[in-house]
């Protein structure tokens, strides 16, 4: 099994084809949506953990660049200021997945980005605003 | 207990490269292995350190006088408000001042995202930070309004001054209510959802001296990147808090005042912090050598997680009494039981900064560069066991 947590960028020519219908029924995966969102210019953004066997998870995503969606790993939207962040491990009350956790015994704190279902609720609980969001800006 | 060294003995090996430095991390296995008593005898000074929130900060500065001069009665940096009630171009700017324009907690949990902590970290940056004054007129100080952008090489002074820094030992928060809370010791989760606490532990300054022995007016300091020293005990220092056999206090006791030159600083040790729903603050990094005058010191310094116990309390003003006592051992664990619940532990104090600080402090010793400073005037402590 294959499972990876994505963001999919859908333009405004797209975003009322039901496309994520068609990617569950034709390339046979198993999918979570962790968040959706419709801006002002009718983009479209949704963050989404997809599973499946590794040959229908290459499908999918070959179904979805053709449809025209850009598709990117959450890392790529959410990260982490690493010289601002201080260690100190506020975050990871907050953090719903474990993405945030400290490594025991040096009591660093780590970010995995894979883990990150893209909640957000990090950035206002991190003191010194290391966590750094860029993926649900609208598409210039 | 025999004295082995004094402070001139010391500061001489220092000045000779001799000095043998650790950090209290790697003191408690010198003495668990040696004993105290050899470990005395060896090791010259104990680095501690601590990296976190601390909200009773702040800096005095002058910004020159202006012509015609002006009695600068209001004062914004950054449109933070500044304490002007002093002198004419003097001021006094505190670490939780909100921007004059933060919508606070008006949309609740409040962002808090620039205050006078944040100020503080901009300045030492070597930023350019806006600066306003309005007075109101007199004889000797006729100018009435005031503006420049400044950077802190323009300013004459500016002095980091904090009447409250370096608790010894804090409460460890959590809420025992139905709802999520917003408070200056992080987000408590409801139903004890998780347990927040905020002290470097065996690393922590004060813990390392309980009964600060060696702490006082004129005790060299590593303050935020810079050479700074205690210059008094802290407001709501408690030295008569309950102890453990061993001296360490079981609840918050003592606190410092620091003062150093904000000009020295790095912003490294030095940052701007927005607590959600609480407000603002300045995390910053603090570290004291604690001589190892005897080998009550060493046996002292050489006090470990498991040893150093805090309360867990609730913040939601449902429970006002302690709910249980738990040690920073557990508390680093990851999580503790609490009532019969495993609830996880988030820690607010940076261990790996402590530790880092007190390497620093270790390095500046063992090349010469940080001579001890001999307290001029002891904290107010109480008496120790077995000690008349």
């Amino acid at each position: 099994m294959h499972s990876r947590r994505l963001v999919l960028r859908f333009p405004r020519e797209i975003v009322d084809k039901p496309i994520i219908t068609s990617l569950v029924r034709d390339c046979n995966l198993d999918f979570n949506i962790l968040k959706a969102q419709i801006f002002p210019r009718k983009e479209g953004m949704l963050v989404l953990e997809l599973r499946g066997t590794s040959e229908d998870f290459d499908k999918g995503l070959r179904y979805l660049e053709e449809a025209g969606v850009q598709v990117e790993p959450v890392g790529q939207g959410i990260r982490r200021d690493e010289q601002r962040c201080c260690q100190c491990g506020a975050c990871t009350a907050v953090c719903p997945t474990g993405a945030l956790h400290v490594v025991r015994p040096q009591m660093e704190v780590e970010f995995e980005t894979e883990l990150c279902s893209a909640c957000e609720l990090c950035v206002k609980t991190c003191p010194v605003r290391a966590m750094i969001v860029t993926f649900d800006k609208a598409i210039a | 207990m025999g004295k082995y060294k004094t402070y001139a003995e010391i500061n001489e090996k220092i000045r000779n490269g001799k000095a043998v430095v650790v950090t209290a991390e790697d003191m408690v296995g010198i003495v668990k292995s040696k004993g105290a008593a050899k470990a005395a005898k060896e090791v010259d000074v104990v680095t501690t350190g601590t990296f976190a929130p601390m909200c009773s900060s702040g800096a005095f500065i002058n910004f020159g006088h202006t012509s015609p001069p002006i009695k600068a009665s209001k004062v914004w940096l950054n449109n933070v408000p500044a304490y002007g009630g002093v002198a004419a171009v003097d001021l006094y700017l505190g670490a939780t001042e909100p921007a004059a324009d933060d919508p606070l907690n008006k949309v609740h949990p409040g962002a808090f995202e620039y205050g006078g902590g944040h100020v503080l970290e901009d300045l030492v940056s070597g930023k350019q930070i806006h600066l306003r004054a309005e007075g109101y007129g007199t004889d000797c100080y006729p100018k009435r309004a005031f503006e420049k952008d400044v950077t802190l090489k323009d300013l004459p002074y500016a002095v980091m001054c904090n009447p409250r820094n370096c608790y010894q030992n804090y409460n460890c928060a959590v809420n025992v209510s139905k709802k999520i809370i917003y408070t200056y010791m992080g987000a408590l989760k409801p139903n004890l959802g998780n347990a927040n606490y905020c002290s470097a532990g065996q690393l922590s300054p004060m813990l390392n001296d309980p009964y600060y022995r060696t702490l006082g007016l004129g005790t060299r300091i590593f303050l935020g990147g810079a050479q700074g020293f205690i210059t008094w005990h802290g407001s709501q220092h408690r030295p008569d808090a309950a102890r453990l056999a061993a001296g360490t206090p079981r609840t918050p006791a003592g606190t410092l005042m620091l003062m150093g030159d904000l000009k020295q600083m790095s912003p490294r040790w030095v940052m701007g912090a927005s607590i959600l729903g609480y407000g603002c603050s300045l995390m910053l990094g603090v570290g004291i050598p604690i001589p190892i005058l005897d080998e009550e010191m060493a046996l002292f310094t050489s006090v470990s997680d498991k040893d150093i116990v805090t309360q867990v309390k609730d913040y939601s003003f449902t429970r006002p009494e302690p709910i249980c006592e738990i040690s920073y051992a557990e508390l680093r664990s990851g999580s503790i039981t609490v009532e019969g619940k495993e609830i996880p532990t988030v820690p607010l104090s940076s261990y790996s900064r402590a530790k880092e600080i007190a390497e620093i402090l270790k390095d500046w010793i063992q090349k010469g560069d940080f001579l001890l400073g001999e307290p001029q005037n002891m904290l107010p402590t109480v008496p120790r066991a077995g000690v008349k």
